[in-house]
């Protein structure tokens, strides 16, 4: 078991609640460059203390939103590639549907991987639907141009003796030719999100680790649509180590302090969800089906179970959140009860990706987050029954 | 549909397309705007008065199937020109609005050779504003409330209760969306190869612009206008971004009109 620490980078002086949307239209205005560089360095402060002390390290990327201010995700990543040790460096991630130059991807993360020496996890992922807008390709067919993308990246990375050409629906390159050659052999870990069975199928047959996002106890499910297909093309059950899951991590020595800390996360999480009414649904993103529904809601909350769980997550009370495996919140007692339960209850967790910096939480208590987690959950849940019995 | 027959399915090219074929003499080929059919039943009806109307659900639009590989105007333009020798039509009338009007702009800068005259009603496609900004209203970063406000003069020709609408129209709706998408995200609107080509187009040419359109606003269209040799500009009273739904008659009219101007001129 491994757990990552990860924060969005956000600008939470950025968001006032007068901001309709605080994705695609909010304007840079709001951000103040100086306090935005004084918020990188913490970040990069708080990941360099998760290395130091056995963590790993969890990066990701939005666009033209306060609520993620890490549009480049190998930015961060190049910085701790040089400045970390021993984390391994997890981004999830690419957006691969929406960029529209994979061979440039492939470069970014075989710099990365050599510089870092072989301690890139590379994380692939469609992308939220209110991040469509921003590209300059639609959702229409967006999976099909993911999996050509994600075939013409491991093509690059993985062919090592001279360039080849690629023609394929969505792109078409002369002479690739990745250099440096990455470190790690064939190519760095894949991660891949999913939510879907027939996406977690399609994760599962290529043997890489399936991400899940705040998904709580319905995470199960989606561990089991990835054992179902194991199972169905004759393969040994999935070790732990496939599996992975993002949860919101408030800790400290005594409760109230935890409490207090989850609420400054939980209101984070309230105002992240709030998006402009064209940029949720964009067309080729949802299922006709789904869409149709979603023009005949209009003006009503949607009813999918996406978006029912987003209410959940963005509205829900802390407590409710800490039963449905969202938040673990409490002391590291609590804390590792909580995540111990939780494992065993998917039955069997590789990585645990936690949100261990949100919104106006300051950098000491960030610091003190990533101290006991490191410190008074981790080491227990190695050892513990629960992780032990699912054990690789 | 809202006309009095519904649409039947036909293969075309390959392809089973939804169409409406009415009335007889001339023919009239109409190309729907992104929002599909709907609403454009009476002004399909009363050009059937006079002459033949052919009316087909863009591949993806509506319940038209969408082939496997097509993914650009300039693709469906071809499958227009099938659709034209399939039926085998001749001294054809194309009359396209909005995204439809971009639709003919692609079929006449390939081929005039089957086609008399060519209406663009609020057509779309060519790009003639600056380039920092889109010369039409992005109905995917726009409220939904806020493009049809300025899509009509009355938005009430359009407002329908989505409530309670049967599960086919919400699928055609739907599908109209994302095959919008499909078509038009990005260049929005247009096809920058289009606009040097406009001046193929060597048959009498019919603008009709709405002249409360806030969607692409008549100075738009004048400049669309400017570009092919001979065309005429006129604009419609009363009517935003979609005349033949807001002014029917006035629009079939004008049609019938030009379209006929030929054959009165050879009697």
């Amino acid at each position: 078991m491994r757990i990552y620490h990860f924060s969005e980078q956000p600008c939470p002086d950025a968001w006032a609640p007068e901001h309709k949307s605080l994705r695609v239209i909010l304007p840079s205005r709001n951000c103040d460059p100086r306090v935005m560089s004084e918020n990188y360095h913490h970040r990069l402060d708080e990941w360099m203390l998760a290395d130091e002390l056995g963590l790993d390290i969890m990066i990701n990327e939005h666009h033209a939103t306060a609520t993620c201010c890490c549009p480049v995700a190998a930015v961060p990543l190049a910085i701790l590639a040089r400045q970390t040790k021993r984390a391994r460096l997890l981004t999830l991630g690419y957006p691969i549907a929406n960029r529209l130059d994979p061979v440039r991807v492939a470069e970014e993360f075989a710099m990365i991987d050599v510089i870092s020496r072989g301690r890139l996890e590379m994380g692939l992922v469609r992308g939220v639907p209110y991040e469509v807008p921003l590209s300059v390709r639609s959702a229409v067919g967006q999976m099909d141009r993911f999996w050509e993308a994600h075939d013409l990246i491991i093509k690059a990375m993985t062919s090592i003796d001279g360039p080849f050409d690629w023609q394929g629906e969505h792109f078409q390159y002369r002479n690739v030719n990745v250099w440096p050659r990455v470190y790690q052999a064939p190519h760095p870990p894949v991660w891949i999100t999913g939510r879907s069975p027939q996406n977690i199928r399609e994760i599962a047959e290529r043997g890489y680790v399936l991400g899940t996002f705040l998904s709580g106890f319905q995470t199960k499910d989606l561990f089991d649509h990835y054992r179902k297909a194991c199972a169905d093309l004759g393969r040994p059950a999935p070790a732990p180590d496939r599996f992975s899951y993002l949860g919101i991590v408030a800790i400290a020595q005594d409760r109230k302090e935890a409490m207090r800390r989850a609420e400054v996360m939980v209101g984070y999480l309230r105002s992240s969800g709030r998006v402009a009414e064209p940029f949720g649904t964009p067309p080729g993103y949802f299922s006709v089906k789904d869409a149709a529904r979603m023009i005949k809601a209009r003006g009503k909350r949607t009813t999918t179970t996406r978006e029912g769980k987003a209410v959940d997550t963005h509205h829900g009370a802390i407590e409710d959140l800490v039963k449905a495996g969202i938040m673990f919140v409490g002391t590291p007692e609590d804390v590792y009860g909580q995540l111990a339960e939780f494992v065993d209850n998917v039955g069997g967790l590789g990585h645990f990706l936690m949100m261990g910096h949100a919104g106006h939480m300051t950098h000491e208590e960030a610091v003190d987050q990533i101290t006991l987690i490191a410190k008074e959950v981790l080491p227990r849940l190695q050892k513990s029954r629960a992780a032990s019995r699912h054990a690789a | 549909m809202d006309s009095a027959e519904g649409p039947a399915t036909e293969e075309i090219a390959g392809v089973n397309i939804e169409i409406i074929r009415r009335g007889k003499g001339r023919p009239v080929l109409f190309l729907h705007p992104h929002i599909g059919m709907h609403g454009s039943g009476p002004f399909i009806e009363l050009l059937a008065r006079k002459v033949q109307v052919i009316a087909a659900s863009h591949p993806g639009f509506g319940h038209s199937e969408l082939p496997r590989g097509m993914a650009s105007v300039d693709d469906m333009s071809y499958f227009y020109l099938d659709l034209i020798e399939q039926l085998d039509l001749r001294d054809l009338v194309v009359v396209g609005a909005s995204f439809g009007g971009w639709v003919a702009a692609e079929i006449a800068t390939k081929t005039c050779e089957r086609l008399s005259r060519l209406v663009m009603i609020g057509a779309v496609g060519a790009k003639f504003g600056a380039r920092d900004r889109s010369d039409i209203v992005d109905i995917f970063s726009t409220p939904r409330s806020r493009w049809e406000e300025l899509s009509f003069r009355d938005p009430a020709v359009w407002l329908r209760d989505y409530e309670s609408l049967p599960e086919e129209e919400l699928t055609a709706m739907a599908r109209c969306r994302e095959a919008t998408a499909l078509f038009a995200w990005n260049p929005y609107m247009y096809n920058p190869r289009l606009r040097p080509r406009l001046h193929r187009i060597r048959i009498p040419t019919l603008f009709l612009w709405g002249a409360q359109d806030g969607f692409a606003p008549p100075a738009y269209g004048r400049s669309y206008c400017a570009a092919i040799p001979g065309a005429k500009f006129e604009e419609i009273a009363e009517s935003g971004h979609f005349p033949h739904m807001e002014q029917p008659e006035a629009v079939a009219r004008r049609v019938i009109e030009f379209g006929l101007e030929r054959q009165a001129a050879r009697a």
